[in-house]
């Protein structure tokens, strides 16, 4: 195995394609970018196929990582689609200690019972209704990206949230209504979620 | 720097001399090659019959009917394949073509 | 001060090309380079360039619509990948032979088949003998660098030149770069101004002649040195590189050498692999050393020579085969380059990461594991290697 000293963050998303786990991980490695850390976020890539399994990654970290092989033993993992879990072995590899957040109305019993029982550390997101309350569409991808930073803690909240409304004034300059609504998706995803 | 000239450019010059890509730094210079000396066949101007229509000089493939001042004068063999195109489009039975006789 | 910035190799390679604002881009947007022209037609809408983008429709008419601008004096430049640029082959061989210059983004990726569009070396390896000069990169940062260095190159060598990157996993991998201001790129790279080209009517020129028997032979031995004169150039351009950025590039990179025994030879992405491995054997104790090959055209052969002459046991990584049942092109090269030396080391060859296939630290431990055994029984065994293929003689063992 890699060496343990300085060895980055690592978490893998699993999505369907066209859901916006991809943008989601890279919105991740941004925001992790912002806050000074060194970052890689990559997609598995295969052909363009809407609605099949993807997989993405990040790798974040205090010094430069040179490796460029996918992640096969993810500290956590992220599951934007619920419905993967009948398809897709998402807790493969997951390290000891390591957090799975998941995208779900469901109570956190039935994910663990519909993952076989699974006892780890978790981390369930209604990204749908938050979205849907704050933004009045359902775009998970800022819910479940206030998700990862709350639960994993690989960044710091206060620095997160700073940087990512200079983010979204950059990125929604023309569209200022969104700006506001996507700061409320990012906090009151940080203000609810807890891993459990 | 003074470039060199296609003349220059022969069967005996060695790679060190030769221009980059075998580039030409002149134009026109297909003219050096004296052609003339392919011919099997030779057209004949006969002058008399020639009404000057000049259908015979866009046809040539090699530029070898001078024209001077609307009129066109006699072949030149430097540069004539011999190939008849002019025989054959001239209208007016202007053009003979023999057997080249060197 | 440099630019603290975040973003994948593409864009990375078309934030280059804004920065040096070429004469003429002809493209056809091709998987995984697509985004290369994306990008670079937003600067244009921006009015961030000037370049006149010629959209075709084929790779065979990029190609020839660079070949035609740099031919009449244009600083000219395209992006390609995997069967776009198996595409332009025939173009390739005028673009060299004609000794145009050209800068060419090429995402490595696979050839088909099976129809594949994941990440290898087999297109710009195919094409290694085109006479392009070709610089791979092992990550986002590398290929920025290499670009903005390839347009003084290809200008001072009169040959054209491929910057290769590793498709998707740094073409479509987002990660930290720095950027050179926008004014010193320019003042780097200068104005193209060529002596002789097409559109100076003050100097007639004619390009691509015909080559009878008696002259061909001639203009090919000189290219064959514009290739080789070609090592001063790319030097000479590090090193003012080197002093813009702080950056230094040569030939090859060599990881923790000084006291190898063992050792791997590799070019692009899996290289920043492979040196995680290496770090790692270093703390067990094991002496394993890492050479990444920056510049396969020309081949340096003396400095890989020079650097593998004291090893014991040497793998050379190949991320293409070439069909021969003698191992990939790097390996062929590599063993050529060390037959001339008194010590030379054992050597083996590994074909690894086709189409795709993920190249991940244990396949480094694997690979270093069997030239540890290697350089203590002194018997190299098969040369010719796969890794990370599934292999039934091995399951049986």
């Amino acid at each position: 195995m890699s060496s343990q000293v300085n060895r980055p963050v690592e978490i893998r998303w699993h999505g369907r394609g066209g859901q916006g786990a991809k943008t989601a991980c890279l919105l991740l490695a941004e925001a992790a970018f912002f806050s000074g850390k060194y970052v890689q976020g990559f997609p598995e890539y295969g052909p363009e196929r809407m609605g099949a399994p993807i997989t993405a990654y990040n790798r974040i970290s205090d010094e430069e990582c040179s490796v460029h092989s996918n992640i096969y033993t993810p500290d956590h993992v992220v599951v934007v689609d619920e419905t993967l879990l009948h398809s897709v072995d998402v807790l493969k590899g997951m390290r000891e200690g390591g957090i799975l957040i998941i995208n779900s109305k469901k109570e956190s019993s039935e994910i663990r019972q519909m993952l076989g029982g699974y006892d780890g550390r978790l981390c369930v997101v209604d990204a749908e209704r938050i979205s849907t309350e704050t933004l009045g569409r359902n775009f998970p991808n800022t819910p479940m990206l206030a998700a990862v930073v709350k639960a994993s803690g690989v960044l710091d909240q206060a620095q997160f949230t700073k940087d990512m409304k200079k983010s979204f004034e950059h990125k929604f300059r023309t569209k200022p209504e969104v700006i506001e609504g996507n700061m409320k998706a990012l906090t009151k995803t940080m203000e609810e979620v807890y891993v459990e | 720097m003074s470039k060199m000239k296609a003349a220059d450019i022969n069967e005996k010059i060695t790679w060190q001399d030769i221009t980059p890509g075998a580039e030409i730094y002149e134009p026109a210079t297909s003219t050096m090659i004296k052609t003339g000396e392919w011919r099997v066949m030779a057209p004949v101007f006969k002058e008399e019959k020639c009404k000057q229509c000049l259908l015979c000089v866009p046809f040539c493939p090699d530029s070898s009917i001078p024209v001077k001042e609307g009129r066109r004068g006699d072949f030149d063999f430097d540069h004539c394949k011999g190939c008849g195109i002019c025989v054959s489009v001239c209208p007016f039975d202007a053009i003979d073509f023999v057997k080249e006789a060197r | 001060m440099a630019i603290r910035e975040r973003m994948s190799g593409n864009e990375a390679v078309a934030t280059a090309m804004r920065q040096i604002n070429p004469d003429v881009m002809g493209a056809f947007p091709i998987t995984p380079s697509t985004e290369i022209p994306e990008y670079f037609s937003q600067f244009m809408a921006n009015g961030q360039v000037d370049t006149q983008f010629v959209p075709v429709e084929s790779e065979h008419s990029a190609m020839s619509v660079c070949i035609g601008a740099s031919a009449a004096g244009a600083r000219a430049m395209t992006a390609t990948s995997s069967c776009g640029l198996a595409f332009m082959w025939e173009l390739l061989y005028v673009a060299a032979s004609s000794r145009l210059p050209l800068t060419m983004a090429v995402a490595n990726r696979a050839l088909t088949g099976p129809i594949s569009i994941g990440n290898d070396h087999s297109d710009s390896m195919g094409a290694r003998d085109s006479g392009w000069l070709q610089i791979y990169a092992e990550n986002n940062q590398e290929v920025y660098d290499n670009f903005i260095q390839a347009v003084l190159i290809t200008e001072a060598a009169r040959l054209p030149i491929m910057v290769c990157q590793d498709g998707f996993i740094t073409s479509h991998g987002v990660s930290n770069i720095q950027l050179i201001e926008d004014e010193k790129v320019k003042a780097f790279v200068g104005e193209y101004e060529p002596e002789d080209y097409l559109l100076n009517d003050r100097n007639p020129l004619a390009v691509g002649p015909y080559g009878t028997a008696p002259y061909y032979m001639e203009v090919k031995r000189k290219q064959a040195q514009a290739m080789m004169d070609a090592e001063e150039i790319i030097g000479d351009v590090a090193r003012r590189f080197e002093e813009l950025t702080g950056r230094s590039y040569g030939f090859i990179e060599e990881y923790r050498m000084e006291d190898a025994e063992t050792a791997v030879v590799v070019i692009g992405s899996s290289a920043g692999t492979g040196k995680a491995a290496v770090d790692e054997l270093r703390e067990r104790g094991v002496r394993a050393g890492l050479i990444k090959l920056r510049v396969f055209r020309p081949f340096p052969a003396k400095l890989i020579a020079e650097a593998l002459s004291g090893v014991k046991a040497v793998a050379v990584m190949d991320k293409t085969d070439s069909f021969s049942g003698n191992g990939g092109p790097l390996f062929s090269e590599t063993r050529s380059a060390l037959y001339d030396r008194k010590e030379r080391p054992l050597m083996v060859n590994y074909i690894y990461g086709l189409g795709g296939r993920d190249v991940t630290v244990d396949h480094f431990f694997e690979v270093f594991d069997a030239l540890g055994r290697i350089a203590e029984s002194g018997e190299p065994g098969e040369t010719y290697r796969y890794i990370g293929v599934r292999d039934a003689e091995e399951r049986r063992r």
